[in-house]
């Protein structure tokens, strides 16, 4: 179990975190969302002990990793956002390094490292210099010097970023099989993959924590109501006097659609929806009124990102990233 | 740390950097060997050495550049910080590696002294004192390195700054013939010292109110101690040089010298640098 507390870091005299708390069960793959420059990466940083915080405690398998780093991160793999490779080693000499670094038995690491190579499919790439290797098997060597040792918790900062669309299909799989044993905590800016990959998502902008919830919650907490979007024939006065028999209707916006039809937006609650829908096209239809066109617009993941997220997103947050890297 | 030891072995050989150090030290070693023993005929095998010394100007930097300033600049630096292992670890393994890697060459000069011996009257204990001065000049001078390949992510500037000190460190002692003997010289020499070593707390701390408060204190009372009896001042810097060059210790092992203080000196140099080595690698994490 992973639990951040309180959690905040300066650079200088900017906030990079700010008072950020959460709790990562065991066994659920767990998604930090957010722009650039919200403070993922730093958080993720101060979390696998590369970084100080300023204030606040992280304890990870029940050691914290201030006051007892050794033990805290046995329990971790961290791949960064760059992956650190050595590029003039081969797969298999880079991973016995790492092996030897996290103390793993001396004759267990060449089973452990054929079993992680297994996994992560670099087996025919095992000897070949990892600079040779393409972007996505260089991200896969990162990924298996995070699962050496089998740690309980894997943390991965951006894993898809710069990679083809195949290979992002690729480690995607990859990932979702370690959500199987590990608990594991990615990053990203892409909301599509936190919302395939992750039990939870975690949203972070500006160095605060906005919402922490499952994403069908979050949709949810977001967007109770849901929009019906109709066209219609009919003017304004007759559309009113039709909607007022209505039953579940909770707000209308008239607005001029295309080819000089109106366009009512239906706000209602989602489990009215599918009635409004039926009643109000018999009522068109029954003063002689057509409905060319009737769309449910349900709020997304997406739209929820953006509305947490946008108004707090300035150009300052996006240097503040670069140099926090530093 | 024998995981950071052999994996720096491995990248110290896996490339050129080891052998192009070997070839460097035993090169030299021959050459003053052929001009000191060989062909000026003297029965001094430590004569070599100290010519030979003065190669680690170029070979220390060779050695020492890439050591913490690659990782920095790989962003490799990050898994070593995530892996189990504390920074002074990391650092005593990148520095026993570079140390191992200079014995190597030292493993073939061992026999030059015996083979030399069979043709004079070669005094061997100093030549094998002068060895081992050699040798723990080497490693003070690595543990340098390493420090000045931490305060930076680019090699050259690393290879650059390096070369720098080294050479700075060759010429101590010559440069305090030249130095100004005078009081007021010293003050004024002492003083720029303070100036820069202030620079450098602001380089590695980045507090600007510790920086300026040593260099405020620090100038204060050498100006104090001077307005006081300036009299100390006279001939202090060129003795300050002296007292603190490396190859000035060295030499006296050449000059048949084994003084168990100068030893206590290499190892106080080592420890020094690399406590600042592993400071600087733990500053990243704070700042």
């Amino acid at each position: 179990m992973i639990e951040v507390k309180h959690l905040t870091k300066f650079y200088g005299d900017h906030k990079a975190v700010d008072d950020i708390s959460f709790t990562v069960r065991d066994g659920t793959v767990c998604g930090f969302l957010g722009p650039n420059g919200a403070g993922k990466s730093t958080t993720m940083n101060i979390m696998t002990g590369c970084l100080s915080a300023t204030e606040g405690t992280i304890t990870i398998g029940g050691y914290d990793i201030f006051e007892n780093p050794i033990e805290a991160k046995k329990c971790i793999g961290y791949l960064p956002e760059q992956p650190p490779l050595y590029f003039e080693e081969t797969p298999r000499e880079y991973l016995r390094f790492v092996a030897e670094a996290k103390k793993i038995p001396r004759e267990k690491i060449r089973e452990e490292i054929d079993r992680i190579m297994e996994e992560t499919q670099l087996t025919a790439v095992a000897d070949r210099l990892i600079k040779n290797l393409s972007k996505g098997y260089k991200q896969r060597v990162g990924i298996a010097q995070t699962l050496l040792g089998n740690p309980k918790v894997i943390i991965l900062d951006e894993p898809t970023v710069g990679l083809d669309p195949i290979q992002v299909v690729e480690i995607r799989d990859l990932i979702k099989s370690l959500g199987e044993k590990h608990t594991v905590i990615l990053s990203s800016h892409i909301l599509s993959e936190v919302q395939n990959m992750c039990d939870e998502i975690l949203i972070i902008s500006k160095g605060k924590l906005i919402a922490y919830d499952t994403a069908e919650n979050l949709e949810k907490m977001m967007q109770p109501r849901t929009s019906i979007e109709v066209l219609t024939d009919a003017d304004e006065e007759e559309s009113k006097a039709v909607l007022s028999s209505v039953e579940g209707i909770e707000k209308l916006e008239f607005s001029e659609g295309e080819q000089g039809l109106l366009k009512i937006l239906i706000d209602t609650a989602p489990e009215n929806e599918f009635a409004v829908r039926k009643v109000l096209s018999r009522r068109f239809a029954a003063v002689d009124r057509a409905v060319l066109k009737m769309d449910v617009v349900k709020a997304n993941l997406e739209e929820i990102f953006i509305e947490l997220t946008s108004p707090e997103e300035t150009p300052e947050n996006q240097e503040n990233e670069e140099e926090k890297v530093q | 740390m024998t995981a950071v030891f052999r994996h720096e072995i491995r990248l110290l050989f896996s490339g050129l950097t080891g052998y192009v150090y070997g070839a460097f030290s035993l090169f030299f070693v021959a050459v003053y060997m052929m001009y000191y023993n060989l062909s000026a005929a003297y029965a001094n095998f430590e004569f070599a050495l100290a010519g030979a010394s003065f190669a680690f100007i170029i070979t220390i930097p060779i050695l020492t550049m890439r050591i913490i300033a690659e990782e920095k600049k790989q962003k490799t630096d990050q898994l070593l910080y995530s892996l189990p292992i504390s920074t002074t670890q990391i650092v005593m393994g990148k520095f026993l590696a570079v140390f191992v890697t200079s014995i190597i060459p030292m493993c073939f000069v061992v026999f030059y002294p015996l083979i030399l011996a069979n043709y004079g009257n070669l005094y061997l204990p100093t030549a094998f004192g002068a060895m081992f001065g050699y040798v723990m000049t080497a490693a003070a001078l690595m543990a340098m390195g390493i420090f000045i390949s931490s305060v930076t992510e680019s090699q050259p500037m690393a290879a650059g700054i390096c070369f720098a000190a080294m050479l700075l460190n060759y010429y101590m002692v010559t440069l305090a013939e030249y130095a100004t003997s005078s009081a007021y010289g010293s003050l004024i020499a002492l003083i720029v010292i303070e100036v820069i070593i202030a620079l450098l707390i602001q380089h590695m701390t980045r507090n600007s109110v510790l920086s300026q408060g040593v260099a405020i204190v620090a100038v204060i009372a050498t100006a104090g101690t001077y307005i006081y009896n300036s009299d100390w001042f006279v001939g202090l810097f060129p003795k300050i040089l002296e007292n603190i060059s490396v190859y000035e210790r060295f030499y006296e092992f050449v000059d048949g010298i084994f003084d168990y203080t100068h030893v206590v000196y290499f190892i106080s140099v080592i420890a020094f640098f690399l406590f600042l080595t592993v400071q600087s690698l733990e500053k990243r994490r704070y700042n």
